[in-house]
């Protein structure tokens, strides 16, 4: 039976962060991915990273933190962000002498740009492929570092819990169809985020939530889970990402009178204020008529063709194989598409939770730096300096703790619920199609506006796709690479998001962040000031509330 | 539109082996092969394996052979390849092997990877911020950083393909544009300090000299990294950098001869001047190549006659080598 000290679920930029500090810590290390590290969706960030190294502008770490809490609306944990920004600068130096290539200023040191939210040109970038060129530099060096064993193309299922703690996990090793449990004295949750919830998404079909359900089902709460961001500028049709980058470099937004409508709703950064503000003017523009076919648009002509070609090529691409638009010649209809969750496993600074031996660190992790709304280029940041800490804490935890039990018994409940379904007939009940039904439900109802008559619908209806998920059935019956036995997986692990996300949005009774309710469209701070917790019950999730950790910026009006 | 979609189907756990499949779908024309691949999965036959996440040619999964060429499935639309009622042939990569319908093993593929030593070496201590280097450099390294490692390059690769039908001596071992673009991205990097060694071992048999310049790998690379370029480029530093005492180079330089000479490309001299003269030990094992081309090739083969416009070659040889002269660090070569 396969054992280490500490095992790392997911190969994105946190997984493989907290997998090199593990090593680095001393311990036996793997990592285990359901696809090959660089197929991991951290390749998809593309705008940048941000770190407040402009000192001779102005800009420091407490600039930065207080943008990063105005940005949350003031949901996100002011100590937490306060680390989140202290450490960023010696992040970006560690990876950029890791090998990232990160575009130079004239005189050769690191460049920046503009973001949204931000006081400072602060974002680090290689282009508009920051994340891509980011997630092959570890996996550089975690081929460098070849005693981390990488479990690849191996899903798991569910967490092995003793005692009271977690002890490893149960496996699926895709090329075979057998299921393992893997031995740990740690665990690392890095995951990634879940936006297959909802359809459509900007997120690749890999983001499903897998490490929020897996410890929500092993008792650890799950917080801020209404906090969905939409990003401002999704592909008409596909949903496909455009990067902030475009806005970062001075691309405008317009409406179908050719207005850069941003002016009216923030006035002073307009098409840089932050993601929530940007989608919520988009969708109202597009609401009252002043749209374009559903879009808005995203015009970056005015920026050359020069820039756009050499720090906006990927942008530039996505538009012309998808759409066939020449992003130098004309702008580009795009609209708020789901992105990214602020919420997620309920974690200390550390990465640690109220199960022993469990930790969690990227965008499945909810510390939280990121509250009612992240802002850009913050997410690859989150991912280094809480991967990291993780990786260390966790590191240090099994080496005070004995190994754990051998019992091979641990896979039976995984087992049986795959025979299962291999045994269960055709009905037509299908999990992908059950998922794009959910999809297109929770943006409809759990959407940029939301109220509580559609909010309370979905919670019915996820109960019905529950239901209905009990009946559905596999084409493929074979061991070998089952991707259909996978949907079926998955669809578990999203009906868990899904059921958080709505059960949280119906709860919290004010609008604050990414979060709006029509019904209560004020921020109510004597009420809310809270984080919302989600515990599992088989009868769906039970609600609790965290005071939210203010340490030296209270609560103050948002505006841009 | 009402397309064919004609899927290489393969199952281990089947008897029937290989065999094609053919699905009549009618969907929007600007479906991708990708999306078209995803309907079938979700709706017709959920058996059918493939890799596949971003949908939008990032992360690099879905790397297939279309039509005969390895495209990105989510970057090839389907109105591009076949009109109305038409079929698109579709099956997974070259060059690798299979583990069910479209998914290769990727493993030979990454082993490659690994063995050009990929990650940044930097000699003495690292500066206490960032290097200070010229923003050209890391822009121009961006153009090789885009590689998304999906594999079209090594599946079209007709080195890898002569090396896997002509079976030992010739085992796969090239180490493939892939790698070889992922070499350049550190042999070009003015931070790494081991671009003589890294240009030493790849000058090395398997290296960036077995490339055949087919130009397959430019065509075929979804994300414009140009991988023979890369190579060509290396060989040219690896020259510069004095690295001349190879079977590649010397191979190059018989070649250049041999066309200076005769304007033909005389085959016959390149392998033993090549290994060496003396090189019983090279030598013995390729005869039979050597006799097979002697077979197909015929008189032509042993006794090439000259060119008429031998003159005029010449002049080439000529023009490039005081253009190189004159402007060293244009990319051409003779």
């Amino acid at each position: 039976m396969p054992q280490h000290d500490v095992v790392v679920v997911g190969a994105g930029l946190a997984g493989m962060r907290a997998a090199l500090e593990a090593l680095d810590q001393g311990v036996d290390v793997a990592i285990i991915s359901k696809v090959h590290p660089v197929r991991s969706h951290s390749a998809a960030a593309q705008g940048g990273i941000n770190a407040a190294m402009g000192q001779e502008e102005g800009d420091n770490w407490e600039v930065h933190a207080f943008d990063t809490v105005k940005g949350s609306d003031y949901l996100g944990d002011q100590d937490a962000i306060e680390l989140l920004c202290q450490e960023a600068g010696e992040h970006i130096i560690e990876m950029e002498h890791m090998g990232v290539i990160f575009n130079r200023d004239e005189e050769g040191y690191l460049a920046r740009r503009g973001f949204g939210g931000a006081s400072y040109a602060r974002t680090f970038f290689v282009a508009d492929i920051t994340g891509q060129a980011m997630l092959h530099v570890l996996y550089e060096q975690v081929l460098k570092h070849h005693q981390i064993k990488v479990y690849e193309e191996w899903f798991v299922t569910s967490l092995i819990m003793e005692d009271g703690r977690c002890a490893g996990v149960v496996a699926l090793e895709l090329l075979t169809g057998r299921l393992y449990p893997i031995r740990a004295k740690a665990v690392i949750l890095a995951t990634g985020g879940l936006g297959r919830v909802y359809e459509p998404s900007t997120n690749g079909l890999v983001c499903s939530g897998d490490g929020i359900s897996l410890a929500y089902r092993a008792g650890a709460p799950v917080m801020d889970m209404e906090m969905v961001q939409y990003h401002p500028t999704t592909l008409k049709e596909s949903g496909f990402l455009m990067s902030e980058a475009a806005r970062g470099e001075g691309a405008y937004l317009t409406n179908s009178g050719g207005e850069r409508f941003m002016q009216r709703y923030a006035p002073n950064k307009v098409e840089l204020a932050a993601r929530d503000v940007v989608s919520r003017a988009e969708q109202t523009e597009i609401d009252e008529g002043r749209g374009i076919d559903g879009c808005v648009l995203l015009d970056s002509r005015h920026l050359g063709k020069e820039l756009i070609h050499s720090r906006l090529h990927q942008e530039y691409d996505i538009a012309m194989t998808y759409l066939g638009i020449d992003m130098v010649e004309q702008p580009v209809p795009v609209r708020p598409g789901v992105h990214y969750i602020m919420g997620g496993i309920k974690t200390d600074v550390d990465g640690a939770m109220n199960i022993a031996g469990l930790y969690a660190a990227g965008e499945c992790a909810c510390v939280s730096v990121h509250g009612g709304n992240r802002l850009g280029a913050n997410s690859l940041l989150d991912t280094l300096v809480f991967g990291k800490r993780s990786g260390r804490h966790a590191a240090d935890y099994a080496k005070s703790t004995p190994p754990a039990g051998e019992s091979e018994a641990v896979i039976t409940p995984d087992e049986g619920q795959i025979k299962a379904l291999f045994e269960r007939a055709d009905n037509g009940e299908r999990a992908p199609l059950l998922r794009t039904e959910m999809g297109r439900m929770m943006d409809e109802h759990v959407g940029i506006f939301r109220e509580k008559k559609a909010l309370a619908q979905a919670v019915d209806k996820l109960k019905e796709y529950r239901e209905r998920f009990q009946r559905a059935s596999l084409h493929d019956k074979g061991k070998v690479y089952n991707t259909d036995l996978m949907f079926v997986l998955e669809m578990g692990f999203l009906l868990d998001c899904a059921d958080t996300i709505a059960a949280s949005a119906l709860a919290r009774e004010e609008s604050r962040g990414a979060h709006y309710r029509t019904d209560f469209p004020k921020r109510d701070d004597e009420s809310w000031l809270k984080h919302t917790l989600c515990y599992y019950t088989p009868d769906g999730p039970r609600m609790d509330y965290l005071p939210v950790t203010i340490t030296q910026w209270p609560p103050a009006e948002r505006t841009y | 539109m009402q397309v064919n979609l004609k899927i290489r189907r393969y199952n281990p756990e089947r008897e029937d082996g290989v065999y094609w499949q053919t699905y009549s779908l009618d969907v929007p024309s600007q479906f991708t092969v990708l999306d078209a691949l995803m309907k079938i999965r979700e709706e017709i036959d959920g058996s059918l394996a493939l890799r596949c996440s971003c949908r939008s040619a990032i992360c690099g999964s879905c790397s297939m052979r279309v039509d005969g060429h390895a495209k990105l499935a989510c970057k090839t639309k389907l109105n591009v390849l076949t009109e109305e009622g038409g079929e698109i042939s579709v099956e997974p990569m070259g060059n690798l092997p299979v583990i069910k319908d479209l998914v290769t093993d990727m493993q030979p593929f990454w082993d490659k990877v690994r063995q050009v030593e990929p990650w940044l070496q930097a000699e003495g201590p690292a500066p206490e911020r960032e290097y200070r280097v010229p923003n050209e450099a890391m822009v121009h390294l961006t153009d090789v950083m885009n590689c998304i490692m999906c594999g079209a390059c090594v599946s079209d690769c007709t080195v890898l393909e002569a090396e896997l039908k002509y079976g030992k001596p010739y085992d796969q071992t090239f180490i493939a544009p892939a790698a070889l673009a992922k070499a350049y991205r550190f042999v070009a990097d003015p931070r790494d300090d081991q671009q003589r060694e890294r240009l030493k071992k790849l000058s090395e048999p398997s290296g960036v000299y077995d490339c055949t310049h087919c130009f397959e790998c430019v065509e075929v690379c979804p994300k414009g990294v140009a991988p023979m370029d890369r190579i060509l480029k290396m060989r040219e530093l690896a020259v510069e950098a004095g690295i001349t005492d190879k079977a590649g180079v010397r191979h190059a330089k018989a070649a250049e001869q041999s066309i200076k000479a005769s304007g033909r490309n005389y085959e016959l001299t390149f392998y033993p001047k090549s290994v060496g003269l003396f090189n019983v030990k090279e030598l013995l094992p390729a005869m039979p190549t050597g006799l097979a081309f002697v077979r197909k090739a015929g008189t032509r083969f042993l006794l090439p006659h000259k060119a008429e416009n031998v003159q005029k070659i010449q002049r080439v040889f000529k023009k490039v080598g005081k253009r190189n002269k004159e402007n060293p660090n244009t990319e051409g070569q003779a």
